[in-house]
């Protein structure tokens, strides 16, 4: 028997602006020892149906319309508050998406640990603090006994997100709901999360609701999958049959979005390299003491002209400032920076002006990236005017070319930025980036903000640019499928030296160093990448 | 952690330094001085007067001479209490001001933070906009007419108050304490409510519920530290400001406090009083600022944990 069996949720917003349908008759059932996992974009009903099991979907505006969910012989969407607050965390707990902002920053983690075994079993303080610490190991948390006594920031992400998990899993829930729980994760760590997270499945032989919008997260974890669109579930089935025999156009079409393949390295070039660093360092804090943090440490590299430079590393590498002290975003504690015949390094802003139009950044969040005052024409024509490529008569005919170039609509023009979607958004930014018709661009984490099929468009995007507008791009993320998807050639990063550098096709079929075969094994999905290579192969 | 103290309160003289300076020189530069008034006085007498107080010094010496008797506590005489201390008169009104402050404080306190956290348990609703009103009004009403609005009130209609004294009839304190307070218990209702209402759409707030918290729970114990963090470090100035700011409470209500030192030094040019009275608050809102700065350090562990480490 199924431990929660959903019928027919739905679940309706009522806002001043309509009727949003969020989850549209939605069943499911979820089994004991059984990974369910829940596929959709954002927007597509999957929390909300997850949250409202606990009735922590806000109301108003939110209203269960219609079903029932029956856990324990109980229906979840008609139990009173105080029977509600029994269900949650005891029988069914919940890991959130961020960890970062899930844990009360002003509680010792212990305190917070605690909390629900003195809520739910009437335990004694000195028995909860035990058992806590006995969960703080079980998910991989050295040193336990100490750690009950720190404050959530001195935790890292990954570390918090274990915190999050133990806190779920110590009262011994029935069903733990994870809503992307490693989505703000690096890729090595979100490897050992899923790991951890699966073995625990086992061991406890709990029922895990695992939310995600990425397939190839899923695709090591899930027994079964369902695809939710528009609140509703188009989809479901074992992963297998998802993965090979997905009949639903919108299943396809994720399956199809998940990059695969690498490009093929352009051909070498006898031109002098576009941008060359030598024995570049970037150091903050004082030095010579504890707070010094080399971001940057002595790193050469060279680009060369029309390739795409794909820079890769964990967050805290150094990455996102190397890039950023080669555009001189950042200062550069030592060693030079070349950008075509122009040595940078010690250049003013004054000095710099003319080579900033040719020298172009696409920022990681288009949320925050762009001024939310500004509309699309007033954000595309400012770099347009300040550089002087158009005076106010071709102002309009140029800002609508750029446009059709990253494939906005003509009619949006005068739109602000909150009135698109973010994959939209980058569409902006690109935009913007590219209207000063720069050589090189560095785009730092462009895609990891977006949904999956989007992100699939925006790579398309950005390849189809640097082939029509000859750009060279360094290409910053951490994710090494994208990468390798649009790269010709792949710098690994490790606290802010270069641990390797090759092809597309070197680094993912013979990585020379122990790093770089970590994060390749940290690849999420590797079935799914192998069976969709194969099909694509033959 | 007392790295950061010794730190701050170093830096908090020079602060003090300037307002002495200017308020030294500033007091000598306007019009007017401690001897001139309608009765005009012999050129002898007012030579010897000078001499007295030492005003016939050049300025710089006067200035260097007050700043060390200062620094033995000396605030020198007063020109308008002949025979009295400034010091001393300061150390006289002192504890009346700052029981006054105190009990404001306590109304100030106990009232806006009730307020704010009500108002921000259901924002937008009957709960939420009718304290927020009323703090409105209290932040718009000036003492002058708070204070005999509710002598009026309660003093004079429903007669179940005393309309002035200090200590001297039971209840006399209750009248004065909520004029002084209410201003501040408006601002810190408005503080509480902001401050609540960002620490109620927090992530972490919907982890408390999901472990089947109760919501008073929820509220006072995950939500009140981080909600209130902004009013505690308001309440170091509004201490400063209810000392400083009293004079018109203790005008209205007759109470014997420093504020009437404050103001009348002010029109006599009583230039050692009104030194006096300015170093002295000017160093109470130092002092309490720095005060609350190191109460919210405390409160919040992220800003403990910077300063222990010597940041």
């Amino acid at each position: 028997m199924a431990l929660l069996s959903v019928k027919d949720l739905t679940i309706h917003f009522h806002t001043r602006n309509g009727l949003v349908r969020a989850v549209d008759g939605v069943s499911f059932d979820v089994h004991a020892g059984e990974t369910y996992a829940i596929i959709g974009e954002s927007g597509s009903g999957k929390s909300v149906a997850c949250y409202s099991l606990l009735g922590l979907v806000p109301m108003p505006p939110g209203r269960v319309e219609a079903g029932t969910a029956m856990f324990a012989g109980k229906d979840l969407l008609r139990l009173s508050n105080s029977e509600m607050r029994k269900v949650r965390g005891k029988g069914i707990s919940i890991i959130f998406q961020d960890p970062m902002t899930s844990l009360n920053p002003f509680l010792k983690v212990g305190e917070q640990l605690i909390e629900p075994l003195l809520l739910h079993f009437d335990m004694k303080r000195e028995e909860a603090w035990e058992k806590a610490t006995a969960t703080l190991e079980e998910v991989g948390i050295n040193n336990a006994a100490q750690r009950m006594n720190a404050w959530p920031f001195e935790f890292s992400g990954g570390m918090r997100q274990r915190v999050m998990i133990a806190m779920a899993l110590i009262t011994e829930p029935e069903i733990i709901i994870a809503d992307e729980p490693t989505t703000a994760l690096d890729v090595t760590v979100q490897a050992q999360i899923l790991k951890l997270l699966k073995d625990l499945q086992v061991r406890r032989n709990i029922g895990v609701i695992f939310i995600s919008h990425d397939l190839s997260v899923v695709a090591d974890i899930a027994d079964n999958i369902a695809v939710m669109q528009n609140g509703k579930l188009v989809e479901q089935g074992s992963r297998d049959a998802i993965f090979t025999a997905a009949s639903h156009p919108y299943t396809k079409k994720l399956l199809a979005a998940v990059p695969v393949g690498e490009k093929q390295p352009a051909p070498a070039q006898d031109e002098p390299p576009i941008v060359s660093v030598d024995n570049l360092c970037v150091f903050f804090g004082e030095s010579g003491t504890d707070s010094e943090v080399k971001a940057v440490n002595n790193v050469s590299l060279q680009i060369e002209r029309g390739e795409i430079l794909g820079l890769v590393g964990e967050s805290g590498s150094g990455k996102s400032t190397l890039g950023r002290s080669i555009l001189r975003l950042v200062n550069p504690t030592s060693g030079s920076i070349r950008f075509k015949d122009h040595d940078v390094t010690h250049m003013n802003a004054r000095q710099l002006k003319p080579l900033r139009r040719q020298m172009q950044m696409i920022f990681q969040d288009p949320y925050a990236s762009l001024n939310p005052r500004m509309t699309v024409y007033d954000t595309l024509s400012e770099p347009l005017l300040l550089h002087g490529i158009c005076n106010r008569k071709n102002l309009d005919a140029e800002v609508f070319r750029l446009m059709d170039s990253v494939g906005l609509a003509r009619e949006s023009v005068l739109r602000y930025p909150h009135e698109f979607s973010g994959g939209q958004r980058q569409r902006i930014a690109i935009g913007r980036a590219i209207a000063t018709k720069p050589q090189f661009i560095i785009a730092d984490e462009p895609v990891s903000a977006l949904d999956v099929t989007i992100q699939a468009q925006i790579l398309d995007l950005l390849l189809e640019l640097v082939d029509r507008f000859d750009l060279t791009m360094l290409f910053v993320s951490h994710d090494l499928g994208v990468v390798r998807y649009l790269s010709d050639r792949i710098l690994v990063m490790r606290s802010g030296e270069l641990v390797e550098a090759g092809t597309a096709n070197e680094i993912f079929t013979a990585p020379k160093q122990d790093y770089t075969r970590a994060l390749l094994d940290a690849i999420p999905g590797k079935s799914l990448l192998a069976a969709r290579a194969a099909d694509s192969g033959s | 952690m007392w790295r950061f103290i010794a730190f701050r309160t170093l830096q908090a003289i020079p602060v003090i330094l300037t307002v002495i300076t200017v308020t030294f020189f500033l007091v000598r530069v306007a019009p007017g001085g401690p001897f001139s008034s309608e009765k005009a006085v012999s050129p002898q007498v007012e030579a010897a007067l000078e001499r007295q107080y030492r005003l016939d010094l050049p300025m710089y010496q006067q200035y260097f001479t007050y700043l060390a008797d200062l620094a033995q506590g000396d605030m020198g005489p007063s020109f308008n209490f002949p025979g009295q201390r400034v010091d001393e008169l300061i150390l006289q009104g002192l504890p009346i001001t700052a029981e006054l402050g105190l009990y404001a404080m306590l109304v100030a306190v106990v009232i806006g933070v009730l307020a704010g956290v009500i108002a921000a348990l259901k924002p937008n609703s009957i709960q939420d906009y009718i304290p927020m009103s009323l703090a409105m009004v209290g932040i718009c009403m000036p003492t002058f007419l708070l204070g005999p609005l509710l002598v009026l009130v309660f003093g004079i209609w429903f007669d179940w108050l005393p309309v002035s004294g200090w200590g001297s009839s039971p209840g006399d304190k209750i009248l004065p304490s909520i004029t002084l307070g209410a201003m501040y218990a408006a601002y810190i209702a408005r503080l509480s409510r902001s401050g609540m209402l960002e620490v109620l759409s927090q992530d972490y707030m919907r982890t408390a519920r999901a472990k089947g918290l109760p919501g008073h729970v929820v509220v006072i114990k995950h939500a009140l530290r981080g909600g209130l963090l902004p009013v505690i470090s308001y309440l170091g100035p509004a201490f400063a400001g209810l000392l400083s700011g009293s004079f018109v409470v203790e005008t209205i209500f007759q109470i014997p406090g420093l504020g009437r030192f404050y103001v009348q030094a002010a029109f006599n040019r009583d230039y050692t009083m009104i030194l006096g009275t300015t170093t002295f608050l000017a160093t109470l809102i130092v002092l309490f600022n720095l005060l609350s700065d190191f109460l919210a350090a405390w409160l919040n562990p992220r800003l403990r944990y910077q300063f222990s480490k010597g940041k």
